[in-house]
């Protein structure tokens, strides 16, 4: 029934409010949820653990009675310890005093290092003006020196590439003799997937390394990776002590946990998220963006910071009651209309509007543009119409389509849905449930 | 033992089932050897670490409050899922609290059965008594599907004497052409190509057509990797698989998809996504050579109920195996 981690903890904690405390049964049961999201999200076991501990200490002397529901209140700590762990800042490549730059490309097979290597190589050449050469050192897997040979075409790199027939540490050797005589600013030296367990692999990597001396070791690290992230990552940090991470394939779904995980065992910031199929959806990665993917729960956080800053406890309360009673007017509908557009699209903030809380309204699409329209619609109203909407009718109707710049099809539309809207308030202020959908698509 | 090939393809009596070319006959023995070596060592290093931590849990001392949490933790580290990691531990502990089981040793004797009941769903063999039999590869972009596909049509040629013939329809990867081709060289099969960036549909449909007109048994065909969360790219693949049938009316009569044993949750998506656009038949776990113990296909047979059909130990030709739940389920716990 419930989708994200922030829906889960108010549902769970819906009944601490009349209380005004969170007792530890409250905060174990709210581990228990954030303890099933970050596994969900595929965080390492032993990091949800130690996880979830220290938010559980920052809950209990948590004041639950703020602005912002304790399920928010626990929601705005968990995500303000996620970012602390991913790490504020987003970090970046360093580049070497005296060029070439020289970046290591390392990771499992299939993790989606070659592709990587060309959009690294875009990202440095558009942002950074830099000239970049690639190394082709995977002499492994069929056709993979073909790929890069592509991929680098396709983005403008010179590619070094000896075929398969060389060792892979010779390869590397020669093309940073040639990145120097060409000049380059930077040269990324692709090598073939391996397995973190493939001591003979590993060690063909440690060779590279040496022979090249990177300025910056980059490990890719598929989004989609479950628990095993972390012995990847601590055999790679071991073996070749890398400096940042890649995470490929954040376009797909994947909560991507793995990031965590990575992060909190080797203390290695991820540094570029790789995220579509084109070369150029690549970007510099960002820990805060992470941390809420990774619960699910985005745009519900942004809404916690704003209705701290906007929404008035009593002001709220006085709609409710208004509500209950059917004292609601076009003049509240307004002021409500303005406050909530002042805390950005609709369309994320709906579910969080107080007394819709929920799954009634997640699948309401908003269109921004119609609410300009109600905006001016309203306001092209007299004071009177707008708390008495049963006047509008013949010519006040035409005044008010004139006005607003709209027609008299749309002003009646506002008024039969205000209408539709007050039932729905009514029927809510007794407890009940109605489905908003079928009734919005009345009104139309 | 083990589950062979031949207990993984259903094949009518009249074909040669186990004639490949001379050589590998007479290797035959040799050959055996060395793969049930290969099995165990690379099973063993997937063992390992999940192994240890259950004997000690289970083996160990009397079965208490910790026996359970510990054994959650093993399961959850297998990226078994927290939703079939409750389920098999809740039922392993009323079964244990209910007298039916006792003792470390019968407890982790009926975990694994219990892990391999969940792992053997629906269908697990693969019919190839079509004329020909199209199977088709899909799965997420690093899975492993042209390495599946490209040892599939090995064994089929070798072990089974088919006559398999390729259609490299991934025309998005640079040079995905390429590899495959490598491929159809070392299994000896012809391939299907066209040029980077062509209608992926239309190489799967003269692959078909060319494998209709050469006689092969089974055809075979690669599909660009996708994210699961492409819609169009999902769409595209559903045509692929229309088109196909406009050659063979019930082809492609297997779909495969390919799920990285190092997946985690993020599965699970995948395998209802796939089988949204297009049936998949089985799932081929690949890269279980790993540390990585490839939970995700239990949790898929057990939502899903699509069965796991082959799995990818390891580089080498005979690293392509038959699936097998008992030998699967031993794997994570001993």
């Amino acid at each position: 029934m419930f989708d994200t981690l922030s829906e889960k903890l108010q549902a769970t904690l819906s009944d601490v409010r009349s209380r005004g405390t969170l007792t530890e049964a409250d905060v174990n049961a709210a581990m228990r949820e954030i303890r099933l999201a970050l596994l969900e999200a595929d965080v390492n076991f032993k990091v949800v653990k130690s996880f979830t501990s220290t938010v559980k200490e920052r809950c209990l002397g948590a004041d639950v009675l703020g602005k912002l529901n304790p399920g928010q209140q626990v929601v705005k700590i968990v995500d303000e310890e996620l970012t602390a762990l991913m790490g504020g800042e987003s970090a970046t490549v360093d580049f070497a005093s005296r060029p070439p730059t020289v970046i290591l490309m390392a990771g499992l097979q299939g993790s989606g290092k070659t592709t990587a290597t060309a959009k690294l190589a875009r990202y440095l050449m558009t942002e950074h003006d830099s000239s970049v050469a690639l190394a082709a050192c995977d002499v492994y897997r069929p056709a993979a020196v073909d790929q890069l040979v592509k991929v680098g075409g396709q983005v403008g790199a010179t590619v070094y590439e000896q075929g398969i027939e060389r060792d892979p540490v010779d390869i590397a050797r020669w093309a940073l003799d040639q990145a120097k005589r060409d000049g380059k600013d930077v040269l990324i030296v692709d090598t073939a997937g391996r397995l973190h367990v493939d001591e003979k692999l590993m060690d063909e990597l440690v060779k590279i390394r040496k022979a090249v001396k990177p300025t910056t070791v980059l490990l890719v690290v598929d989004a989609m990776t479950g628990q095993d992230a972390v012995n990847v990552a601590e055999q790679f940090a071991g073996a070749v002590a890398f400096d940042g991470v890649l995470m490929s394939k954040l376009d797909g779904d994947a909560r991507g946990g793995a990031a965590l995980s990575v992060k909190a065992v080797t203390g290695k910031p991820i540094m570029f998220a790789s995220t579509g199929e084109k070369l150029d959806q690549f970007e510099r990665f960002h820990p805060d963006r992470m941390a809420q993917r990774i619960l699910g729960m985005g745009d519900v956080l942004s809404f916690i910071e704003k209705a701290e800053a906007q929404i008035d406890e009593d002001e709220a309360k006085e709609l409710e009651r208004k509500l209950r009673r059917n004292e609601f007017t076009f003049e509240d509908f307004l002021s409500q209309l303005k406050m909530m557009r002042k805390m950005g699209p609709l369309q994320s903030l709906l579910g969080m509007i107080p007394g819709f809380q929920g799954a009634a309204l997640k699948n309401v699409k908003v269109d921004e543009r119609e609410l300009d329209r109600i905006e001016a619609i309203i306001l092209s109203m007299t004071p009177l119409e707008r708390r008495r909407p049963d006047l509008i009718k013949g010519s006040r109707r035409l005044r008010i389509a004139r006005g607003s710049g709209t027609s008299v099809q749309h002003v009646n539309q506002l008024v039969k849905q205000f209408g539709q809207m007050q039932k729905l308030m009514k029927q809510l202020g007794k407890g009940k449930m109605p489905d908003l959908q079928a009734m919005m698509r009345q009104g139309r | 033992m083990a589950r062979d090939w031949s207990d993984l393809f259903i094949t009518d009596g009249a074909r040669p089932a186990t004639i490949g070319d001379g050589a590998s006959l007479a290797d035959e023995p040799e050959r055996r050897r060395g793969f049930f070596k290969r099995l165990r060592t690379n099973l063993s290093k997937t063992r390992e670490a999940l192994g240890a931590e259950i004997q000690a849990t289970l083996l160990e001392g009397d079965v208490d409050e910790d026996t359970w949490e510990r054994l959650e933790e093993a399961l959850i580290m297998a990226d078994v899922g927290a939703a079939t990691t409750a389920r098999v531990v809740g039922e392993l502990e009323s079964e244990a609290a209910g007298g039916a089981i006792s003792g470390g040793e019968a407890l982790s004797r009926r975990l694994a059965g219990m892990l391999a009941e969940i792992a053997r769903t629906g269908e697990d063999r693969i019919d190839l008594r079509h004329a020909p039999t199209v199977i088709m590869a899909v799965g997420v972009n690093g899975t492993g599907k042209t390495t599946t596909i490209g040892k599939l049509a090995w064994h089929l040629q070798h072990e089974l004497g088919l006559k398999v013939v390729l259609g490299a329809a991934d025309t998005f990867r640079a040079a995905a052409v390429q590899q495959l081709e490598g491929w159809a060289r070392r299994a000896g099969c012809e391939i299907v190509s066209g040029p980077e960036g062509s209608d992926p549909g239309s190489v799967a449909f003269e692959a078909v057509r060319q494998g209709r007109e050469l006689g092969a048994d089974v055809v075979i065909v690669d599909t660009a990797g996708r994210l699961h969360t492409q819609d169009d790219l999902m769409a595209e693949l559903a045509k692929v698989r229309r088109v196909i049938a406009k050659q063979i009316d019930d082809a492609p009569h297997e779909t495969l998809l390919t799920v990285d044993a190092t997946t985690g949750q993020n599965g699970l998506r995948q395998a209802k996504l796939f089988s949204e656009a297009v049936p998949v038949d089985g799932i081929v776990l690949t890269k279980l050579d790993g540390t990585a113990k490839g939970g995700i296909a239990l949790a898929i047979a057990g939502e899903l109920g699509i069965a796991v059909k082959l799995i990818g130990i390891g580089e080498a030709l005979e690293d392509l195996r038959p699936f097998d739940a008992d030998d699967y389920a031993q794997a994570l716990l001993t």
